[in-house]
């Protein structure tokens, strides 16, 4: 039988200890792989996330390749030992679709067009899994882009907010996703003020959808400075070259 | 197939008449197409529906049969829900793997089902971690034409609706179906998808094939008969505003209740 953890305390501490509208520990350190074009390594509470870009590069295969703009592929993949029971290293239905909105959430961001007859892979793998690993793994791929050089609108900055325990929560963990009662990720274009990624599992009235989505924006801002330090660290700051 | 060159013609036609606001096809912004439903069209399935969504067509079986329920759902029944589009629907379309785009429109619909707990899954258990009832949803695209999310998921609910459930009987430890026995499946609430584009600064809902070519990006809400909104799924390759998600979510309760009218008929 399954034993409900008690996810939120009377004076409103998450079983993580967290409050309701705080963050888990993120870092972000830019610049982790020699062969990649940019890459990021994010830790995001215990998600533990290896982001790689490549290009714009020579499109294969080759019908892939468009005239009049450059193409995004992402690929989103758990290593099988990333969570507590081994995962079939297969790409599964769900992170083919993980992969499909992270394209579509980072493609607002890149200027294509400048690179016609181009690809621009992202390629994520996570390491470790606790929640949340779609937003940590944008969050990653997003100062992976801007580390490979690769012309952007803004960044993109994502973090999820939820319903636990009655409560409108930032950044559900592992086991508020499981046992809450709604998970809603989003990431943003912070300069831009798009919402460029945006789903919802869970039961909200109109009232608690609109304070979700503001508790989301929120915690995506608060990302965002902390991929802007990380970008600064490496390219401004690194005496140690 | 068609050139490029009308694909940009259309959807600049598509844009200078939604600044008046009209589409294509005479709609107003929040209409949608005519929807048509039909149940019962598979005698052979426990539940099955044929509805037509302008000229997208899906139809939608229903089968139900015990089996093990998930490791850690033990005190669950099985619900599956998938869709597919067949290559008869679409000449784009080759059979094959599916792609990613239609894995996540049976993502999406069953996300929508699940979410609202349209079905009381703690019905379905015969014997608690050993053995339940499963649901199978499966919905086959057979004529594509803009709005395939809507489209399964309409056929989808209504093919729950008008489903039986059979009686199954514990010997020895094994399901066996009586015959003869059959009751209504245990539904909770009745989910609308509602799915609109952004097209420009306009959101219109229920995107024809021509207006999904030039769209900016795309969103999917469902929402339970309560008026809760309980999946979301944005898409397509640009964002949306605040507002505009707001408004969208007002828009989703708006054009769904009138749905919802209509499943209300099946029950």
């Amino acid at each position: 039988m399954k034993i409900m953890t008690q996810l939120m305390t009377e004076d409103g501490i998450r079983c993580d200890g967290r409050r309701v509208d705080q963050l888990r520990n993120i870092s972000i350190k830019v610049g982790v792989l020699k062969n990649a074009d940019g890459s990021a390594y994010i830790e995001f509470g215990k998600n533990k996330i290896l982001a790689g870009v490549f290009g714009p590069r020579d499109v294969h295969p080759k019908h892939m390749a468009n005239q009049d703009t450059g193409i995004l592929r992402c690929r989103y993949h758990m290593s099988p030992f990333s969570v507590t029971e081994r995962k079939n290293p297969a790409p599964s239905r769900r992170e083919i679709e993980i992969s499909k909105v992270l394209k579509e959430a980072l493609q607002p961001a890149l200027i294509l067009k400048d690179f016609p007859r181009t690809v621009i892979d992202v390629f994520v793998e996570v390491l470790q899994a606790d929640g949340g690993s779609r937003c940590a793994a944008l969050d990653a791929a997003a100062v992976a882009l801007a580390d490979a050089g690769i012309p952007m609108r803004d960044l993109v900055s994502a973090c999820a907010a939820g319903k636990v325990a009655d409560r409108i929560v930032l950044d559900v963990n592992n086991e508020e996703d499981q046992e809450g009662q709604a998970d809603m990720p989003v990431a943003i274009m912070p300069n831009v003020g798009k919402v460029t990624l945006m789903q919802l599992d869970g039961i909200l009235t109109t009232e608690e959808y609109k304070t979700c989505l503001q508790t989301a924006i929120g915690g995506c801002r608060t990302v965002y400075e902390i991929q802007r330090k990380a970008l600064v660290e490496k390219y401004f700051e690194s005496g140690d070259k | 197939m068609e050139s490029a060159i009308l694909d940009q013609l259309r959807s600049d036609k598509i844009l200078e008449l939604l600044k008046q606001g009209k589409r294509l096809d005479g709609r107003s912004l929040d209409e949608q197409r005519p929807l048509t439903i039909e149940t019962g069209v598979i005698p052979k399935a426990n539940g099955s529906a044929r509805i037509k969504l302008g000229n997208t067509e899906v139809i939608t079986g229903v089968k139900v049969q015990p089996d093990k329920p998930f490791p850690d759902l033990g005190d669950k029944g099985i619900l599956i829900c998938t869709a597919e589009i067949l290559p008869l629907a679409d000449p784009y379309v080759e059979p094959g793997p599916p792609t990613e785009g239609v894995i996540e429109l049976a993502r999406v619909v069953d996300r929508g089902i699940r979410e609202t707990e349209m079905i009381d899954l703690h019905q379905l258990v015969l014997i608690e971690d050993k053995s339940v009832v499963g649901i199978f949803i499966d919905s086959s695209v057979i004529d594509s034409a803009g709005n395939l999310f809507d489209a399964c998921s309409y056929a989808s609910v209504a093919a729950v609706l008008s489903s039986t459930i059979p009686k199954y009987e514990i010997k020895d430890e094994a399901p066996v179906l009586v015959e003869g026995i059959t009751s209504k499946p245990p539904v909770k609430t009745l989910p609308v998808s509602v799915t609109m584009a952004r097209i420009g600064d306009y959101i219109i809902v229920d995107p024809s094939k021509e207006e999904e070519i030039c769209m900016d990006a795309r969103i999917t809400i469902t929402t339970n008969s309560a008026g809760n909104i309980c999946a979301l799924q944005k898409g397509g390759s640009d964002g949306f505003s605040v507002e505009q998600l707001i408004k969208c979510s007002e828009m989703a309760l708006s054009v769904g209740t009138k749905i919802r009218k209509k499943f209300e008929q099946l029950m």
